[in-house]
């Protein structure tokens, strides 16, 4: 007992102290925390650290590649921006997150407590199983009477530390009257050890510490991976949803949070930036892309007395906008509860783990209760037959089915995570297997909501060198478009002087005495195209058109053609305009598409397609499409999504490109096939064994080789998951 | 069979000093980033601030 006490207990009332004042120490010393979704490499954690350093009043910095993060400690007057221009320019997609909303550490203190465990209960059973050898290869009266009780002194310490996280769920469930997993193995459990305690006390032959601490140890380790998995993705989340630093800047320049901002507050929105609140247009003429909100990709008009939404973002000119809603009752976060409560209905999904588990926990009862009243018919032994009850239960114990859905889980989403896709539902994976039918949205999905110019080529080359000089002159993303397709072809730019900008109409400036004008078709007394389009007007020449289509995101015909092929229907739905709509659809090649689809239209759709029978992973973006992708079986937004929008999917695309889809959704089939094998496999070894145990003819020797068998035998399996993706 | 009283002790002892190690492991936070750990040990560069 002595020596148990000297090895296991030190340590394990010394870890969580120690883990406190690393954790404090990590706190005070972190100022920044950025995202680095691109890196991946040796090469690129050395760069990364290297250019921070360089920055000064950095004092350090450490990137963990695991969690795609780095750790900066610096002065007070380091500006965060400075940090992340730095790491742009030197080849890293960098940003900021918002440190208070990651909790990384409150999870890691968990995860560290689940290995804890599993090391007692690890240490414990080898030692236990040493022991047993002896017993099992003919040890007899008094030396395997010592050996049992050493084995009693090591093993029953470990059990009532190492197995407190089954006893504990095991006793809040039974508490309300329910069976779940953990019952039957914290019976098995404590059964085990109090029967073989007995059995020693009374120099019995069979006792079952070994089983009772290998049957821990393996189901730690099933709970380890679960709990990974799942520590991974909501680190994630959370990451995502500290990428949005919710900031406003007041009209006289000082910065507040979201949070602090009272109705009737006069907030600046500059040009480029996302608008935080709801409210209404005071002062300054602009654009606005509202391409988030409605999915339409031709920009608006906004001047005085606009009413403006959070999420749109401000392209040309300078707002002051009147709060008349902000933070939690601004409109964002309305559609964000209206989609809490469309989301219950699909929480409804039983995994295949709950199905295996309602099934299995009383069919354990009751097998091992039928074996305890038969041989108490049969023989009238008390203590022969509760030791043949304690063998059934011991070996119908779901020791491979506790491992058989994290291990696959584990390997399947390692896998896809690494591969830029992270899931964020647990049942996301088996749904994602179902699908037949795939419904994306158009602006900001399929397309980068960038445009591209298109018709270069048409327009007189005397017109192209004004358009570029004029186009120098905005920040407008037309114009930004127009100069870089110029400059790609090779255009010099014209001669223009006196280059101003008119917010909300365009750029005008001066060709040799000649007043020359780019920007929207009213402004130039023009008529508008249906797609796209800036116009150019050279003193009285009749304008002359640009026509601008969408930037195709990378990886989108790649993701569709992959869909295409396993035999998927794609379907293409968008708020935008028909014209625009249908241009994608033949670029991508997805012959089915509707356009000018209100957000209701979409869900609507979605609906229509689950009633008759189809699966339907929607892929969307903005706030329109939020309504489908809740009413969806299942759904993928990409990370530029809005916050609302990645909130209520079930997966999030990390990167830019959609390529990963077509392997996503061919990981989810084959891992829900390895859990139905695993399945298949733990089943195979019950219906061996339980017979064996039922006729009282299994030792502990048997236990032990035959749960460690079939733990084994179910990892195996699932690692086979990383192997297949990895071609 | 006497020098089972020897013996046992001391396997045991080797086995928690087994455990103890594994203990200093997860506080020293070795677990933290096993990726990038994998990866530093191919940098040409010392290392030797394991944490900010």
């Amino acid at each position: 007992m002595s020596e148990v006490q000297i090895s296991a207990c030190p340590a394990c009332v010394a870890a969580p102290a120690a883990e406190e004042a690393a954790h404090a120490r990590d706190v005070r010393d972190t100022r920044f925390v950025l995202s680095l979704p691109a890196i991946y490499c040796a090469a690129c954690i050395s760069g990364v650290e290297r250019e921070l350093i360089k920055q000064p009043g950095v004092r350090a910095a450490r990137v963990n590649l695991t969690l795609k993060r780095a750790q900066v400690d610096a002065d007070e007057d380091v500006s965060v921006d400075d940090l992340i221009s730095a790491l742009t320019r030197a080849g890293y997609e960098a940003y900021e997150l918002d440190a208070g909303a990651i909790s990384a550490t409150e999870t890691d203190r968990k995860g560290r407590a689940i290995l804890t465990r599993i090391a007692v209960s690890g240490f414990a059973m080898m030692n236990v199983m040493l022991l047993s050898i002896a017993v099992w290869s003919g040890a007899s009266d008094v030396t395997r009477d010592m050996f049992h009780w050493i084995s009693a002194a090591i093993a029953l310490p470990a059990i009532a530390y190492a197995a407190q996280p089954f006893f504990g769920s095991a006793w809040s469930a039974l508490r309300v009257r329910r069976l779940n997993m953990d019952v039957p193995i914290s019976l098995a459990i404590l059964l085990a050890g109090g029967m073989s305690l007995f059995e020693t006390m009374e120099s019995g032959r069979h006792a079952y510490f070994d089983a009772a601490l290998s049957l821990t140890f393996f189901l730690l380790a099933g709970r380890y991976l679960d709990y990974r998995t799942r520590s991974v993705a909501r680190s994630a989340a959370e990451e995502l949803a500290a990428l949005e630093v919710p900031r406003a800047t007041l009209a006289d320049g000082t910065v507040v949070s979201i949070a602090d901002l009272a109705k009737g507050a006069l907030v600046r929105v500059v040009p480029g930036a996302r608008v935080p609140v709801d409210g209404i247009v005071v002062e300054g003429a602009s654009e606005l892309d509202r391409s988030l909100l409605t999915g339409e990709s031709l920009p608006v008009e906004a001047g005085v007395d606009t009413i403006v939404s959070a999420g749109e973002v401000n392209l040309t000119g300078p707002l002051v906008v009147k709060v008349t809603a902000a933070g939690e009752d601004s409109s964002l976060h309305r559609m964000a509860d209206l989609v809490a409560m469309a989301e219950t209905s699909r929480n409804k999904y039983t995994s295949l783990a709950d199905r295996a588990a309602q099934v299995y926990a009383p069919a354990v009862h009751l097998l091992s209760l039928a074996a305890f009243i038969g041989w108490m018919i049969a023989t009238g032994d008390v203590r022969h037959s509760l030791n043949i009850a304690v063998a059934v239960l011991i070996i119908t114990c779901p020791c491979a089915l506790g491992l058989a859905v994290p291990a696959v889980t584990t390997a399947a989403s390692g896998r896809l995570f690494r591969s830029g896709v992270l899931i964020k539902s647990a049942t996301a994976l088996e749904r994602l297997a179902e699908v037949d039918t795939v419904v994306f949205d158009k602006t900001g999905t399929l397309t980068e909501g960038r445009p591209e110019l298109s018709n270069l080529a048409d327009i007189p080359p005397h017109a192209r060198g004004v358009a570029m000089a004029l186009a120098a002159g905005s920040a407008h993303p037309l114009s930004a478009a127009l100069f870089e397709a110029a400059r790609a072809a090779g255009v010099e730019p014209a001669p223009v002087s006196d280059i101003r900008e008119v917010p909300g109409q365009g750029v005008e400036g001066r060709l040799d005495g000649m007043p020359v004008r780019l920007g929207r078709a009213a402004w130039l007394e023009t008529q508008a195209l249906a797609q796209t389009a800036t116009y150019l007007k050279i003193g009285d020449e009749t304008p002359v058109a640009f026509a601008f289509v969408d930037h195709l995101r990378e990886g989108a015909s790649e993701a569709v053609a992959a869909l295409k092929r396993q035999g998927k229907d794609v379907v293409l739905l968008s708020g935008d305009a028909p014209a625009a709509v249908a241009d994608i659809a033949r670029r991508i090649g997805i012959d089915a598409w509707d356009a000018e689809c209100l957000p209701e239209a979409k869900a609507l759709r979605v609906a229509e397609l689950t009633r008759s029978g189809r699966k339907v992973l929607m892929v969307g973006d903005g706030l329109n499409d939020t309504a489908a992708l809740a009413a969806a079986h299942v759904s993928i937004s990409p990370a530029s999504a809005l916050e609302a929008t990645r909130v209520v999917s079930d997966m999030v695309l990390l990167g830019k490109s959609l390529a990963p889809l077509g392997e996503a959704t061919q990981v989810a089939v084959s891992a829900t096939k390895r859990i139905k094998e695993n399945f298949n496999i733990a089943t195979l070894y019950n219906l061996i064994a339980v017979p064996i145990a039922l006729a009282g003819f299994a030792t502990p020797l048997a236990a032990a080789l035959a749960m460690s068998a079939s733990s084994i035998t179910v990892s195996l399996n699932a690692l086979r998951l990383t192997r297949f993706t990895k071609r | 069979m006497n020098v089972l009283v020897y013996l046992i002790p001391i396997s045991i002892f080797l086995g928690g000093l087994g455990l103890v190690g594994f203990f200093w492991s997860i506080r020293s936070r070795q677990y933290d980033d096993p990726e990038g750990d994998a990866n530093r040990i191919l940098t040409g560069e010392y290392d030797d601030h394991p944490k900010p």
